[in-house]
């Protein structure tokens, strides 16, 4: 009975050690902040689909939003000899120390979705400045370049607010009939959406639209229009296609919302990998392409 | 003739089981170690075994507590949110511009006086240990989300990374400090009346109380030493990340009583070594750097770790049904 526990432990390494793979191909290391988020499996699932076509041995380690994990299975992948690491940081300040380990031994580091307060080869996220031109431009096209607009803003000084907010007025300066009449930040919080959004139907007339930089002040704004008893008069526009926005697009509340594609992001990723280690130039920063989502 | 030749088999059957029994957790660590050796070219390096010891160290150090605790017949599920409250107030001190020094003793005050209040709780108001401690995990949990807000805190003095990232030669410091833990941990279990103590009180407690050994006083103190080690492992973590995380240490209690556990600590109290805790340490840290180098996916790895720890408990438990 005793000699079982080296026997079991034995064969239970074996069993695991058939899913180890071999081949000369590039060994990339792709670190997940959580694969409990439905997001990030969308986005491992990209970057397996990428490698499997372009011939790449990609291992996915998973740190469950524990930056600790994270850092000890980056730590494993510099050791493994990885080629590159592609780390979507559980946060931008806890990974530095073990990207200075992967910079030790010269191993390229991409980030993707979330940065790192590093240097790294190349950032992989989504372009928020096109996505806010997106959300603009349909905007103008839905009040045929006439109307008057509300923008809810992000938390000040975050890059989401700051890049979605540059790119929904860059477009929008540009058209004469239309006029921003107000600005308000509402922290990307729904409750916040909804009180800031009252407080501004108090304050103004004929408001023709809203943009949102997130769905959850668009969904608290459409509290405020609908005890206004205004929902038919505004169209409401958010961004990152959550749950509820998706079925308050179904229900006609939502005009529209901007949606991420972390599919593509996965693949970018891989494909900026190959072409990094193929010694070709990689831009700094790549964006990800945005989609719109409307009824 | 025959008859004796029979039980000369016998003692060495008997001896080799016994020997087996004795080390078992160890054979099961260099078993893994020599299948790895062949599985991968990159297990058997000394950057990648300072890497394991580096790895497992942070666990390994609460592992010495909570070993104390084990032996003395009880359970801590706090020290995961004792670690993130000691690490996020030590960095919240650093922030607040107080020295460094003086920031990490505050911090490892907090996590002795957490541990302190859960022994005071366990022995003197005759709470039980899995309700206290679990109590005490939330609370803790919850200050660290009162204190940080929320939100990671970072950016303190580069000195400070010395203790998590800093090497002495080849050997990173956490290594160090996990070493000279498990030597006083295994000379205070070993050579002092309070080990003993311990010991007594987790084999049988009334019989200790009647033989005149401070029951209450024993609880609480291995409840404190818990709470102290748990902080330091918090100054670690936090110095190595560069940076306090409110969710730092979630679910380390798992992990913890696992290496406790594996390293053949008996869960009724009362029997069980520091170099056993060393052995189960190193069984848990071997296999997830394993499964890592493997490339095994991450929900596998769950899995296999959770069989393994199965396993072992199941094998220490039928052995002593009989």
């Amino acid at each position: 009975m005793k000699k079982l526990v080296a026997l079991v432990v034995v064969m239970s390494f074996m069993l695991v050690a058939g899913f180890a793979g071999a081949a000369e191909a590039y060994d990339v290391g792709l670190a997940i902040s959580t694969l409990d988020n439905p997001f990030f499996v969308d986005l491992a699932d990209g970057a397996e689909e990428a490698a499997e076509e372009l011939g790449v041995n990609l291992t996915v380690v998973d740190a469950g939003d524990d930056a600790a994990t994270q850092m000890s299975s980056v730590e494993d992948l510099v050791i493994q000899g990885m080629d590159l690491i592609a780390i979507n940081p559980v946060d931008g300040d806890a990974i530095v120390p073990a990207i200075e380990e992967a910079d030790m031994m010269n191993i390229p580091v991409i980030t993707v979705d979330r940065g790192a307060e590093t240097d790294v080869a190349v950032h992989i996220a989504s372009d928020n400045v096109e996505g806010g031109r997106m959300a603009a431009r349909y905007m103008a096209e839905m009040l045929e370049n006439q109307g008057r607009v509300i923008e809810l803003e992000g938390i000040p000084g975050t890059s989401a607010a700051r890049e979605r907010g540059e790119g929904f007025n860059e477009i929008m300066d540009e058209i004469e009939g239309i006029e921003i009449i107000a600005r308000q930040p509402a922290d990307f919080n729904r409750a916040q959406g909804m009180s800031v959004m009252e407080d501004l139907l108090e304050a103004h007339e004929n408001i023709d639209a809203v943009f949102a930089h997130n769905d959850e002040m668009a969904l608290g704004a459409i509290e405020a229009i609908d005890a206004a008893g205004l929902t038919d008069e505004i169209m409401v526009v958010g961004f990152d296609a959550i749950g509820d926005a998706l079925t308050a697009i179904e229900e006609g509340t939502l005009a529209a919302t901007i949606a991420q594609q972390p599919h593509e992001m996965g693949r970018l990723t891989i494909e900026m990998a190959v072409q990094l280690l193929d010694g070709e130039e990689v831009d700094e920063f790549v964006p990800v392409p945005l989609e719109l989502i409307t009824q | 003739m025959e008859y004796a030749s029979n039980e000369q088999k016998d003692k060495y059957k008997e001896f080799i089981l016994q020997f087996l029994d004795k080390f078992k957790a160890g054979i099961g660590l260099l078993a893994m170690v020599i299948v790895m050796s062949f599985l991968s070219d990159r297990f058997l390096t000394l950057p990648n075994m300072l890497n394991i010891f580096r790895q497992v160290s942070i666990m390994g150090i609460m592992a010495v507590g909570m070993t104390m605790v084990i032996l003395a017949q009880g359970i801590d599920l706090s020290v995961g949110s004792i670690l993130a409250l000691s690490g996020a107030v030590t960095a919240g001190m650093m922030a607040g511009d107080t020295s460094m020094v003086l920031s990490v003793l505050i911090g490892l005050a907090v996590g002795t006086g957490l541990g302190l209040f859960n022994g005071l709780m366990i022995s003197k108001a005759k709470l039980p240990d899995f309700i206290v401690t679990l109590a005490m995990m939330s609370i803790a949990r919850g200050l660290v989300l009162v204190y940080t807000g929320g939100r990671p805190i970072s950016g303190f003095d580069p000195a400070f990374r010395t203790i998590g990232g800093g090497r002495v030669g080849m050997v990173p410091i956490p290594v160090i400090i996990f070493a000279v833990i498990l030597v006083i941990g295994y000379l205070v279990l070993n050579k002092t009346t309070f080990g003993r103590y311990i010991y007594a009180v987790g084999g049988n407690q009334q019989a200790a109380r009647l033989a005149g050994i401070n029951t209450d006083s024993i609880k609480i103190k291995v409840y404190a030493i818990s709470g102290f080690l748990s902080a330091v492992s918090g100054v670690i973590l936090t110095s190595r990340l560069n940076s306090a995380q409110p969710t730092a240490g979630v679910a380390y209690e798992l992990d913890v009583i696992a290496m406790v556990v594996l390293g053949g600590t008996s869960l009724v109290g009362g029997k069980g070594t520091i170099g056993g805790t060393l052995i189960g340490a190193l069984i848990i840290g071997v296999l997830n750097n394993s499964l890592n180098l493997l490339g095994v996916a991450s929900f596998y790895q769950e899995v296999a770790k959770g069989l393994v720890i199965l396993v072992a408990v199941l094998l220490d438990s039928l052995q002593h049904r009989d």
